[in-house]
């Protein structure tokens, strides 16, 4: 605690103490978990098969689902910030909704829809024999349903506040609408789209609810890092969970740093 | 103008949902137990003594109990209506944890020994675990078997989907001395943490079979067809439960316990598919 102004101390209690509790709400569980941490084993458990097997699955799975978000989510911005489209009101609050929903209804949700028996799914299957639940596939669209939002709303925002007469100028000039896309826009909004980008991935990196329920939990196929905890607590290996929450959280920590100093500001 | 619109909207919705969670409940009553002193039936309502057991009790108990026990206890609450009986239904290896945590319920109910060893050895049982009751595999395909499973060895089939539990829990542990009996390799295409997880993957058709627990099998009911295992009642795990050392409500939870391990107990457990201890 340090207080470099004399009058940071003059904080109204009745503001400091409901403060004060919200503060301790938020980080005294994660102050719980490091103070559980079995430090003695940490590295150990960091490098046992099951940790590192659900690592490298997770940063391919959120990886590939940040791409898919990318060039899915940016051109969904661009039309949602700049096109009139009718019914984009209509538009923007559906790409939202996977903000709000519980992400096991989402997991439920792709089943009716990709699943053996979903609306497309058994289309698939009867078609090409293709099945998607059960298949690191599936983790990746679990992991895009929800995260995708995320980036499309950071990158609307760029979008919004960047300044358009440099669009306009490059199209009184001549210049075709792919390649003022390409070399006005996105080079704009560029900081937007990584802020989003990386916010795309932790949130995928995170996703448990929809991935357990759309595509199940084996080692190596389907089963990401938060999905290793659920399991080490379900059988009883508490220090594990325990690593892996530190570990996420770790990598939580280190991108909202990372975000905040370079990107977030330059928006 | 539009805000204010917008604000009623959300006022009205937020309200709606109030009145709905509050008047709704009572009213859909399949299979949940009466609330406490609404009962209309006068024979139990005047039942109530004053030394019958009464008030919350909390009961940790595996996920494969959460049939037989909710009708335990709508059965419990008709016989004693000024006792509340409340569940948290979990991994067993998970509600132990929660035990040693220091949670605060009454009685523990495990889908096998050693996870209720590890909870007696932490300090937090008081006296003696009891079996209760004992379950065993069976095979759960969807409706009209479109796998064509018959036996164990299809569960070894690199061409079905295959919903097995996680080896590190009882269902899992269970599975896998069942398949070594038979010598069957298992292709599982996901390891589940609970045998719920598992089951649900065979009633919405997303996988050709799964290895549950008969009581789980038994309630799906027309969801999943069952195909007996030959051997399977070789290897059956034991379902224990105890009253907890901290227990807040020791009297309600001790009689509670008796009637578990009694007549009404063995009765329930055996009508929902579970072999008797």
């Amino acid at each position: 605690m340090t207080h470099r102004r004399p009058h940071d101390w003059r904080v109204p209690p009745v503001i400091l103490v409901p403060a004060l509790v919200g503060l301790g709400l938020l980080l005294l569980p994660m102050a719980g978990l490091l103070w559980r941490a079995p430090w003695a084993r940490f590295p150990d458990l960091l490098i046992s098969e099951s940790v590192v097997t659900a690592l490298r699955l997770s940063v391919m799975t959120a990886t590939a689902a940040t791409a898919l978000s990318l060039l899915g989510g940016v051109p969904l911005a661009w039309i949602l910030a700049r096109s009139r489209l009718p019914g984009l009101t209509v538009v923007r609050g559906l790409v939202t909704v996977p903000l709000v929903l519980p992400p096991v209804i989402g997991g439920v949700a792709l089943l009716m829809a990709f699943g053996r028996r979903g609306v497309v799914g058994s289309w698939l299957d009867q078609l090409f024999g293709v099945s998607i639940p059960f298949t690191t596939v599936a983790v990746v669209l679990a992991q895009t349903f929800v995260a995708m939002p995320f980036l499309v709303v950071a990158v609307e925002g760029a979008l919004r506040t960047a300044d358009h007469r440099y669009d306009d100028i490059a199209a009184t000039l001549g210049a075709s609408p792919w390649l003022i896309f390409r070399r006005v826009t996105l080079p704009a909004v560029a900081p937007g789209i990584l802020a989003g980008a990386v916010l795309c991935w932790a949130r995928a990196l995170g996703e448990f609810g929809a991935t357990i329920t759309f595509a199940g939990s084996f080692p190596g196929t389907t089963r990401t890092l938060p999905l290793e905890a659920y399991v080490a607590i379900g059988a009883g290996d508490i220090d594990t969970a325990v690593v892996l929450s530190v570990l996420m959280i770790g990598i939580s920590v280190t991108i909202l740093i990372a975000l905040r100093g370079r990107w977030m500001r330059a928006t | 103008m539009r805000g204010t619109r917008s604000l009623l909207a959300l006022v009205g919705m937020f309200v709606t949902l109030v009145l709905w969670s509050w008047l709704g409940a009572g009213t859909s009553d399949d299979g949940v137990r009466p609330r406490p002193g609404t009962s209309a039936d006068s024979e139990t309502a005047s039942g109530s003594a004053p030394d019958d057991p009464a008030g919350p009790v909390t009961v940790l108990a595996a996920a494969s109990l959460t049939e037989s026990f909710e009708e335990l206890a709508t059965e419990l609450t008709q016989k004693y209506p000024d006792l509340e009986i409340a569940f948290s239904f979990g991994p067993s290896s998970g509600l132990v944890e929660q035990a040693l945590s220091g949670a605060r319920a009454d009685i523990l109910a495990t889908a096998n020994r050693p996870t209720m060893d590890v909870a007696v050895r932490g300090g937090v049982v008081d006296g003696q675990a009891a079996v209760v009751a004992r379950n065993t595999l069976v095979i759960v395909v969807p409706p009209g078997n479109p796998g064509d499973v018959t036996g164990l060895t299809d569960l070894g089939r690199e061409d079905l989907r295959i919903a097995l539990c996680e080896p590190q829990v009882p269902c899992g542990s269970a599975s896998e001395a069942l398949f070594a009996h038979h010598d069957v390799q298992p292709a599982a295409d996901t390891l589940a943490t609970d045998v719920k997880e598992a089951l649900a993957f065979v009633t919405l058709g997303e996988a050709d079979a799964a290895l549950v627990y008969r009581s789980d099998a038994w309630a799906a009911g027309d969801a999943a067809h069952m195909i007996q295992v030959d051997g399977a009642r070789e290897v059956t795990n034991e379902y224990l439960a105890a009253l907890l050392a901290d227990a807040p409500n020791r009297r309600a939870a001790t009689a509670v316990m008796e009637e578990i391990t009694g007549e009404l107990g063995r009765t329930v457990l055996e009508d929902a598919g579970f072999l008797e201890p």
